[in-house]
């Protein structure tokens, strides 16, 4: 086996992240673990359980210090403020928590929600995520968005009034969408935003709505070239506007990053706490991918019966460990150290698969021995993983 | 069966077009004189096995001996012969045909005579057949006796004016055609006191009594006990049971001229006993053989391949086992870089080749990949030698070759008048020369010198979908002829694909790439580079197309709780990959070559 030393240059970091699976509404695109209610939920039975799973992963990981936490859902802006500030409690509770540890929370850009910036803020976040995904009502919704666009602005200028650190998403590669269209709407949206912006290409995913709507001809997205395009005009208006890309979807003013999702990429350590949540942990048996139930109620009463709702721990392989590295970090811009990938996948990249892809101009190496993709790679990512780890 | 005397015996054989009602006019004698009970009848008992059962062929000759007591008073023993329908047992044919004095032409008399009838008919008057028309199926409202009576005169030459009417559905007129058996067709002749000469019809293997022969006594007399020699092969046994069909097999004391029944002597595989051979006493031989005896010979290869690599020793066992049974198929182990380890097969033609395909994929549950059918070719090299060539890999240096011969047939197509341009256009692009055409009343018959390289590829097809599946196409292998026979290599990012690779007319190469080119380009999935695809005919490019590099596949989210199903999802890919075979740097699917064989659908 790899000594653990190998495994664990985490300069990545240690994240937490807090599913909460509640929404108002289901989004037609959304393959989330989300989850609608029309009966009122019991947040402080919930709080009791997230407090006990959070105990349960610092017994497998402990003595870690905390540097970034992270609140997604469902609807994490769902919650009252308390709950969000009780569960924060219990994180600290089970670790250390570094002086500078990023907190952030997801939210919906409606007013109700906007209104409980501020709770949060004093519950201890100290970063919003906002689900804004279009610009203009009709988009909104046909995206089946609650919120109407010039709602979705006010609640970012709360936002940007109580955090100094705020982000939100948009979709793009929507049905007609053109790439003037598109940069015209981007430009308006970084107008708004202040150093972070996630925008992700629109996804038919399998078992939604839109997945329904595509294979019955009512919903027509840009094939590949023209997605390819707008996934261009992405990144020229971004980089133009001091926001290039340092993942895939994910666009920053330098240093300004979504420390918790570079943890991800990074292939850092994280605990996953809520019901689906997922958890990668390196213990003294090895690095454990941990997954929890996904259905809300159910993860409840495992929790309360058993202290926690973990319902597979895989010990990930040398093998899977460097596809995961790969799947995650390729993803960054900055790419993924070579001799990284030897410590935990047990063999080399394959030179002359390296080789192939930068004489196509999808990869290259850097001075200091990392691979990374490149611009011209990045819309075909998925194939060149494939690729490297076969 | 010393208690009918020779002068008693008839043996014949049904010809007929499939559907015509070979099998069930046969089934009706059998039943008409008490062969087997009501009950005892599965319908169509003499095509037993499940393939033959579903086509309404027989691949098998089998026998049946019938016990009939006609109005003059005594009892005949009928034997009847079913004979294999199809061209690719033409060998086979003119063997169980052979064995017999006459034939019944079962003609449909709402359809009429097609162009299997024709050729069988042929054979049968080759034989020296005594031949007494039937018209089947004249119940229905379509039959037009009269009509049909007229053609068979016009085109077989045959006199109609007696032709039995019957109907073998209903049983109506099968009495009648006992009697005209018994009155129209000659007694075998032979001497009993000669030395033993019998006429090897045909061989299979039984799980549980080993090989059974059938045979016909022309000469002599065949005795349990007997020590026998095959004059073909020299093979010696001893004779352990003799028997007849009834249809049930029923053990014999002994078999005397223009007997047919079967033996059975230890012989270990259908393959050391040849159809046509001829059977001696050892101690007393026969100074001549029987003529006409010839080895099986392979007319169309191909390679099978198993779809599973793991599946390679399966499919040399159930090779094996249906060797056993059907000597006229041959394999050896071939090795391709696009489809692994398999066999080349060489099979008397085309039916023959779906047909055991069909039993090793059905009867020994195999995935099977064949490749595009090729004939033999003779090669004619600078320095005198000759070779044969069976498979298209196996090439020669074209600069060493003085020329190449390949086989031609001659085509009979029957055919409604009105599809008569689309299959005079069809043959014409086949490279065909036309030897004769004329019309027997709506029907326009038409004879064509066909290369038999341009009929396995997708002939068949077109003619059935030009007809609407009116035409009827038979056809005998006549001679080798020089031809300008190019080698057409597929070329993917520029590596040649083992499998892929013809041997065509130069003429038709262009066409034929073009066709291998595009299908492929919708069968090889997008890479992240550009990949040509070419057909050459040595260094020349004929057909080009490009499979453009792959534009987009990215995920657009993927966080902590994703990396699990993305892992998932590229073990899954990384699966796919091993399955798929390696060209150079392009991944081609097993299943791309699958579909790019089967161009002729």
């Amino acid at each position: 086996m790899t000594p653990m030393s190998a495994q664990l240059p985490f300069d990545a970091g240690f994240g937490v992240y807090i599913h909460w699976p509640f929404c108002a509404s289901k989004c037609p695109y959304c393959d989330f673990n989300s989850h609608v209610r029309h009966a009122p939920v019991d947040e402080a039975r919930y709080v009791a359980a997230f407090r006990r799973e959070i105990a349960h992963q610092a017994e497998l990981a402990p003595g870690r210090t905390v540097s970034t936490i992270f609140l997604g859902g469902g609807t994490p802006s769902l919650m009252r403020p308390g709950t969000v500030g009780a569960i924060l409690d219990a994180v600290a509770a089970n670790w250390a928590v570094a002086p500078d540890v990023e907190v952030t929370l997801e939210a919906n850009p409606t007013s109700v929600e906007a209104a409980r910036l501020r709770g949060y803020r004093a519950a201890g976040v100290n970063r919003v995520s906002l689900g804004v995904q279009a610009m203009n009502d009709r988009d909104l919704v046909a995206l089946g968005r609650l919120h109407s666009a010039e709602e979705a602005m006010a609640a970012v200028k709360v936002a940007a009034s109580v955090f100094d650190r705020y982000s939100f998403d948009l979709i793009y590669a929507r049905p007609d969408q053109t790439p003037g269209a598109w940069a015209a709407e981007l430009k308006e949206a970084i107008g708004h935003a202040a150093e972070h912006l996630s925008l992700y290409q629109l996804t038919i995913e399998p078992g939604t709505m839109f997945e329904r709507l595509r294979d019955a001809g009512k919903l027509v997205v840009p094939d590949a070239d023209a997605a390819r395009a707008l996934y261009e005009t992405t990144r020229e208006v971004c980089e133009a506007h001091g926001l290039p890309a340092y993942e895939i979807s994910n666009h920053a003013r330098p240093g300004a990053e979504c420390r918790h999702n570079l943890v991800y990429w990074r292939y850092g350590e994280y605990a996953g706490v809520g019901p689906g949540a997922h958890a990668r942990l390196a213990t003294a048996t090895g690095r454990l991918a941990l997954s929890t139930e996904l259905v809300p109620e159910n993860w409840l009463a495992k929790v309360e019966a058993e202290g926690h709702g973990v319902t597979e721990v895989e010990r990930l392989s040398p093998e899977s460990q460097g596809d995961e590295f790969l799947l995650m970090g390729l993803r960054l811009v900055e790419g993924v150290d070579q001799a990284r990938y030897e410590a935990l996948a047990g063999r080399t990249l394959d030179p002359r698969r390296i080789d192939d892809l930068a004489r196509e101009r999808l990869v290259e190496r850097t001075p200091d021995g990392k691979l990374r993709v490149t611009r011209e790679g990045f819309p075909v990512l998925d194939a060149i993983v494939a690729d490297l780890a076969a | 069966m010393s208690e009918h005397p020779i002068s008693n015996i008839r043996n014949f054989s049904i010809v007929a077009h499939i559907d015509h009602g070979k099998s069930t006019l046969a089934d009706r004698l059998i039943q008409a004189t008490g062969g087997l009970s009501e009950r005892e009848m599965v319908d169509q008992v003499l095509d037993s096995m499940e393939i033959e059962r579903e086509r309404g062929i027989t691949i098998k000759a089998q026998t049946v001996r019938l016990e009939y007591k006609a109005k003059d008073g005594q009892t005949y023993v009928l034997n009847l012969m079913d004979t294999p329908g199809h061209v690719d047992f033409a060998y086979e044919v003119s063997r169980s045909l052979a064995a017999c004095e006459g034939s019944l032409l079962v003609v449909d008399a709402s359809q009429g005579v097609e162009a299997q009838t024709l050729a069988n008919v042929y054979h049968a008057l080759d034989a020296n057949h005594e031949i007494v028309p039937v018209l089947n199926k004249i119940d229905l409202p379509a039959a037009e006796p009269d009509r049909i009576k007229a053609q068979i005169e016009e085109v077989i030459g045959l006199d109609a004016s007696d032709a039995v009417p019957i109907s073998a559905k209903t049983g109506l007129g099968i009495d009648l055609v006992l009697e005209a058996i018994v009155q129209k067709l000659p007694p075998p002749k032979g001497d009993e006191t000669a030395p033993l000469k019998a006429l090897l019809v045909d061989s299979w293997y039984d799980a549980y009594l080993g090989v059974v022969v059938l045979v016909r006594i022309i000469d002599g007399t065949l005795k349990k006990g007997a020590d026998i020699t095959m004059m073909g092969t020299g093979a010696r046994y001893e004779v352990d049971r003799i028997g007849v069909f009834r249809p049930k097999m029923t053990d014999v004391e002994k078999l005397g001229p223009g007997e047919v029944g079967y033996i059975t002597a230890q012989i270990k595989q259908v393959a050391d006993t040849r159809v046509g051979d001829t059977i001696t006493e050892t101690r007393r031989q026969t100074p001549a053989a029987l003529p006409g005896f010839k080895p099986a010979q392979p007319v169309v290869f191909c390679g099978l391949f198993p779809v599973d690599a793991a599946d390679f020793e399966d499919l040399r066992a159930a090779m094996g086992k249906l060797r056993l049974n059907d000597a006229s198929f041959s394999y050896e182990m071939e090795s391709s870089a696009a489809l692994g380890f398999g066999f080349r097969c060489g099979f008397l033609g085309l039916l023959h080749l779906e047909i055991i395909q069909e039993r090793l994929e059905r009867e020994f549950n195999l995935d099977l990949i064949a490749t595009a059918p090729s004939v033999v070719y003779r090669i004619h090299m600078k320095t005198g030698e000759e070779i044969e060539l069976h498979n298209p890999a196996d090439m020669p240096d074209v600069m060493k070759i003085e020329e190449i011969h390949e086989p031609w047939i001659r085509a009979t197509i029957l055919t409604p008048d009105e599809y008569l341009g689309g299959i005079l256009k069809l043959c014409q692009d086949r490279r065909g020369a036309q030897i004769d055409l004329n019309y027997v009343g709506k029907r326009a018959m038409v004879v064509y010198d066909l290369p038999l390289n341009e009929v396995v590829f997708d002939f068949y097809d077109r003619l059935k979908s030009i007809s609407k599946g009116y035409a009827s196409f038979d056809y005998t292998i006549t001679d080798y002829r020089a031809g300008d026979l190019v080698k057409m290599s597929i070329l993917v990012n520029a590596e040649p694909v083992d499998a892929l690779s013809m041997l065509v007319h130069r003429t038709r190469a262009e066409m034929r790439g073009r066709a291998m080119c595009e299908k492929l380009k919708e069968l090889i999935p997008q890479h992240l580079f550009q990949i040509p695809i070419q057909a050459a005919i040595g260094g020349k490019i004929i057909a080009r197309e490009t499979i453009s590099a792959l534009r987009k596949d990215v995920t657009a989210k993927c966080y902590g709780g994703d990396v699990s199903r993305k892992r998932k999802l590229l073990d899954k890919q990384k699966e796919g990959k091993k399955r798929m075979r390696q060209f150079g740097r392009v991944e081609i699917p097993q299943e791309a070559f699958i579909a790019a064989l089967k161009m002729d659908s």
